[in-house]
């Protein structure tokens, strides 16, 4: 077995409305930034050991599907790295 | 006829959703959700509140707790079941409904009474109702905005189950009265398993008591008694 971290970020999907964001993006542009567009997202990092990147990836998916994501409003990607010793 | 009002840790509706069932005659009993459903309750409420602190989003925990999996049994066997308020955020979380209930477009928690249109008067949840008729309901949530996709918010208007959208005084559907920006302006809806389960935004518990407030949210509960 091998630890690894896996990233899963969850963000709204394309179309879906996210009033943070937009009052967030206001704030920024009253510090004076100069800004096109703003979106958030959850990102929620994961230590778990399994037998291979794929395994960890793999868990990592179900718990986005399970819990971390809601499909209806949310799309999510997930990315694994191996841990160093 | 014993209707179980499931409280979870940060409900806050609980002890209203049961007076007000009382007031109109149906029992209810509080249930603490790790105590697990009775056997023989013949509905259940999922009341308003701030269920895990709303953590990661309103309804998202209590609607993985191992009580929701007997409240869907209760469902599929024909037990009607109603969610209010964070009870309607942990019903969709739980999909017993449709959609999901997401933050308000004014990024604000909102605390103010609302006008809703019966849409379909032909549940036992608006059955005391007329179609068309408008009612004045409270809403406090800062996350009410109704979001669901295109093809299944087709299916839900097709299928009639709209039960309550928000309107102006005079029953018409606009933006200004729509209070958080939801989808076709939905305030609640029934789910996929039949009329008997529904989730609404709208706390008709709060409207229930002749002392307070006035009582036309009473027919919303009646449903119970029906």
């Amino acid at each position: 077995m091998t630890d690894y971290t896996a990233t899963v970020t969850v963000r709204l999907k394309k179309g879906v409305l996210d009033p943070e964001a937009e009052t967030t993006q206001r704030a920024l542009e009253r510090l004076g930034f100069d800004l096109a567009d703003l979106r958030s997202a959850d990102q929620f990092e994961i230590d778990l050991e399994a037998a291979d990147a794929e395994g960890a990836a793999e868990r990592a998916t179900e718990m986005a599907e399970r819990l971390l994501a809601n499909p209806t409003i949310h799309d999510y990607d997930v990315s694994v790295v191996e841990l160093d010793e | 006829m014993t209707v179980a009002v499931v409280r979870f840790g940060g409900s806050n509706c609980d002890r209203d959703t049961v007076r007000a069932l009382d007031e109109v005659g149906v029992d209810a009993d509080l249930v603490w959700h790790e105590d697990g459903l009775p056997a023989d309750v013949d509905g259940v409420v999922l009341p308003g509140g701030f269920s895990y602190g709303d953590y990661l989003r309103a309804g998202a925990m209590a609607a993985r707790a191992p009580i929701m999996s007997e409240v869907k049994a209760a469902a599929e066997a024909g037990t009607p079941v109603l969610g209010i308020c964070n009870g309607a955020q942990i019903g969709s979380e739980a999909t017993l409904a449709p959609g999901a209930f997401t933050t308000n477009e004014s990024a604000r928690f909102q605390c103010e009474h609302v006008h809703c249109r019966v849409e379909n008067a032909d549940t036992p949840w608006t059955a005391a109702y007329e179609e068309g008729e408008v009612v004045e309901l409270p809403i406090a949530h800062a996350e009410g905005r109704f979001e669901i996709g295109d093809a299944d918010l087709e299916r839900l208007e097709t299928e009639d189950r709209i039960l309550l959208r928000y309107c102006d005084e005079s029953g018409a559907v606009t933006a200004a009265a729509n209070p958080n920006g939801s989808c076709h302006a939905v305030a609640g809806v029934t789910g996929a398993l039949g009329d008997h389960v529904a989730v609404m935004m709208p706390h008709p518990e709060r409207v229930s008591l002749a002392d307070i407030d006035g009582v036309q949210g009473q027919g919303v509960l009646r449903a119970f008694a029906r």
